[in-house]
C-alpha cells in the first residue's frame, strides 16, 4: 500500500543541451493539496509531462499512487489533469467535448452534465467551444480533469484567465475535493492564492526544486520582516541606520524601509525612532508569506 | 471499441460529414455526367481526355466505369480528411487530452483509424450509389446499353469495383494519416500530399512516363480502376500495400515513442 499520491526521484530531462528539469526529488502525501510554484521557464510543466507519461524522462523515475510513470496506464484512470491551459475541439460544443473524453475514458456520459453544472458553465455546454471565453474554457478544462472522479488531480494554472469569483470558486472546489480525499497538485502564478489552499509547496528554479516540503516549514525558514514608512526620506535612510546598528538587515523598496527581525522588536524600533525624533507613519510586523519567500529563493522578481 | 466510438463523435459533426459527403458527390456527379453527356466529344470524356466509347460502357462492368474513374479523386478527399483529423490533435494540443485518458498510443492510432475507415466506407458506398444511378439515368441519353450491367456478371463488377475502390481510398487515408503524423499541422500534411499526387507525380509522370509504374499515388488510383493498360492491378496493389505499410511503421514508432511537448 503507498501512502505518497506522488513520489518523484531524481527526475531529469534535457532537451539537447538543456536541462529543462534536473534530479528533481519531491513527495506529495496522500489527501493534501501541493502548490508547485517557479517561474516561467523553471520546469514546472515538463515534470508535470513527465508525470502524466506524455514525455519519457532522460533520468530518474517518479511513482503515482505506487505506480511507476513508466507504466501511465496502471494510473492514469484514476488522475485527472490539466495541462498547460485547455485544449478542446474548436467546433465541438463544450458538452461534445467533455463526451468524447467520458467516451475515451470509459466514463458515464451522465456525469458530462454534472461536471458542467459543478464548474459553472450550466446553460452554455452546448455552444461550440470557439465561442468560449477564456475563463469559460478554462472551466472546462477543470471539468474534463474531473471526469474520471480523481484520486490525484494534476492542475496547471488552473486559474488562468478567471475574474476573482471564478478563482474564489476553484479555490473552494479544490479545497472541498481535498478534504473528500483528493491529492491535488496545482501549479500557479497567483502564490497569495497558493498560500491560502496549500499544505505542501514544491518549489523549482531553473530546473532544480529549491525546496519541497510543507507550507510551514517553509515560511518558518524565512526571518519576519517589519515594514517602516517615515514622514521623509531622510528618516527613512535614518531608520536603516538604526536597523543595521542592532543587527538588523534592512533595505528601502518603493520608500518602504524592510527590516528583517521578530515582531517583538518593532516595538524597540519604535522607541528608537522617537528618541531621534523621527515620527513613523507605519510600523507594521508581518510574517514572511509565500510571495516573498519565493522571490528570496527563486531570485525572480519578474 | 471506446477510441473509436470517441473518435466516431468528432467525424459525425454535420459540417465535417455534409462537407466531405458534399465534395465526394460532386466530384462523382461530374465525372459521371461527363462521362455519358461527352461520349461523342473529340476532347474525350474521362480523365486526362481519353476517350472511352459505347463499346465499353456496354459492357457488363459500364454502370461502375464512373465510380471507377473517380476513386483516386475520392482517395484525395479520404486523404484531405485523415490528415486534418490526425495532424489538428496535434495543433489544437487535444493529443494530450487524449493520452491522459488512453495512455495506449497503438490503441489511440488504431481507433482513429478504424472510425476513420467506417467514415471512408461511408463515402465510398453513398458515392457509389449516386454514380450507378446518375450512369442508369443518363444511358438512354448517351445510347448506351444497359442490358448487361444486372446480369450475374454485372453485379460481380460492381462489387469487384467497390471493393477495389475502398481499399484506395483508404490507402489514400492511411497516406494521410501518415503525412498528419509525421508534419503534425493538417495544412502541411495536406499540401504536402495533394501537392505529390496531382500535381509532382503528373509532371514527373509528363516527362518519364515510365516512372508512373512506380509512383505510390499513381498505383493507388490504379487501384481503384481495377489494374490500367500499362500497370496490371496485382502489380498496383502489391506495390501500394508496400508503400502504405512501410508509411504507416514509420509512422507508428515515431507516434509511439515521441514525446508530446505541445
Amino acid at each position: 500500500m503507498y501512502s505518497l499520491a506522488i513520489s518523484v526521484k531524481d527526475l531529469s530531462k534535457k532537451y539537447d543541451s538543456t536541462l529543462a528539469v534536473s534530479h528533481a526529488n519531491f513527495e506529495v502525501p496522500l489527501g493534501t493539496i501541493c502548490g508547485f510554484v517557479g517561474p516561467n521557464g523553471a520546469g514546472k510543466t515538463t515534470t508535470i509531462r513527465m508525470l502524466l507519461g506524455l514525455i519519457t524522462p532522460t533520468g530518474g523515475t517518479a511513482e503515482i499512487l505506487g505506480e511507476s510513470i513508466n507504466h501511465p496506464d496502471r494510473y492514469l484512470s484514476k488522475v485527472g489533469a490539466l495541462i498547460e491551459g485547455p485544449a478542446f475541439y474548436p467546433a465541438l460544443s463544450g458538452e461534445e467535448n467533455l463526451k468524447v473524453l467520458a467516451t475515451l475514458g470509459g466514463y458515464p456520459i451522465e456525469r458530462v452534465s454534472e461536471l458542467i453544472k459543478t464548474v459553472g458553465l450550466d446553460g452554455r455546454g452546448g455552444s461550440k467551444y470557439k465561442t468560449y471565453s477564456l475563463g469559460m474554457k478554462q472551466r472546462l478544462g477543470i471539468a474534463a480533469a474531473l471526469l474520471p472522479r480523481p484520486q490525484v488531480l494534476i492542475l496547471d494554472e488552473p486559474t488562468n484567465g478567471l475574474d476573482p469569483e471564478g478563482i474564489q470558486e476553484v479555490r473552494d472546489l479544490l479545497k472541498k475535493l481535498a478534504s473528500e480525499g483528493t491529492t491535488v497538485f496545482v501549479s500557479s502564478h497567483l502564490l497569495s492564492e497558493l498560500e491560502l489552499i496549500s499544505e505542501y509547496i514544491v518549489m523549482l528554479r531553473k530546473g532544480e526544486v529549491v525546496f519541497a516540503g510543507s507550507m510551514q516549514d517553509l515560511l518558518m525558514q524565512q526571518q519576519p520582516i517589519i515594514l517602516v514608512k517615515t514622514e521623509s526620506q531622510t528618516d527613512l535612510h535614518k531608520i536603516v541606520e538604526i536597523a543595521e546598528g542592532d543587527g538588523h538587515k534592512a533595505t528601502i523598496r518603493s520608500e518602504v524601509a524592510h527590516i528583517e527581525g521578530p515582531a517583538e522588536w518593532a516595538g524597540v524600533l519604535n522607541k528608537k525612532a522617537f528618541e531621534a525624533g523621527i515620527l513613523l507613519t507605519q510600523l507594521s510586523p508581518q510574517l514572511p508569506n509565500l510571495e516573498e519567500t519565493f522571490f528570496e529563493m527563486t531570485g525572480d522578481r519578474s | 471499441m471506446r477510441v473509436v466510438l470517441a473518435e466516431w463523435r468528432k467525424l459525425r459533426r454535420p459540417t465535417l460529414l455534409l462537407g466531405t459527403l458534399g465534395a465526394a458527390l460532386f466530384f462523382t456527379g461530374l465525372t459521371t455526367t461527363f462521362l455519358y453527356l461527352m461520349i461523342d466529344s473529340e476532347q474525350g470524356n474521362s480523365d486526362r481526355g481519353r476517350q472511352v466509347g459505347r463499346e465499353v460502357l456496354n459492357l457488363a462492368s459500364g454502370s461502375v466505369f464512373g465510380f471507377a474513374s473517380v476513386g483516386g479523386l475520392l482517395g484525395i478527399i479520404a486523404l484531405c480528411v485523415f490528415a486534418a483529423q490526425t495532424a489538428q490533435e496535434y495543433t489544437y494540443g487535444t493529443l494530450r487530452n487524449l493520452l491522459v485518458r488512453q495512455p495506449g498510443r497503438i490503441r489511440i492510432l488504431l481507433g482513429k483509424l478504424i472510425a476513420m475507415k467506417l467514415f471512408a466506407l461511408i463515402m465510398v458506398g453513398i458515392a457509389a450509389l449516386v454514380s450507378i444511378s446518375l450512369s442508369y439515368f443518363l444511358s438512354d441519353r448517351a445510347k448506351v446499353s444497359t442490358d448487361l450491367w444486372f446480369t450475374s456478371e454485372g453485379i460481380h463488377a460492381i462489387g469487384q469495383t467497390i471493393l477495389n475502390v475502398a481499399i484506395s481510398v483508404i490507402y489514400f487515408g492511411i497516406v494521410g494519416m501518415v503525412l498528419g503524423l509525421l508534419l503534425r499541422s493538417p495544412i502541411s500534411a495536406i499540401s504536402f500530399g495533394v501537392l505529390w499526387l496531382l500535381i509532382i507525380e503528373n509532371l514527373i509522370g509528363a516527362v518519364k512516363p515510365v516512372t508512373l509504374d512506380w509512383m505510390p499515388g499513381s498505383q493507388l488510383s490504379i487501384i481503384a480502376q481495377g489494374g490500367s493498360p500499362e500497370v496490371s492491378y496485382s502489380h498496383a496493389l502489391t506495390l501500394g500495400t508496400l508503400y502504405v505499410f512501410a508509411g504507416a511503421v514509420v509512422a507508428t514508432v515515431l507516434f509511439s515513442r515521441r514525446d508530446v511537448a505541445n
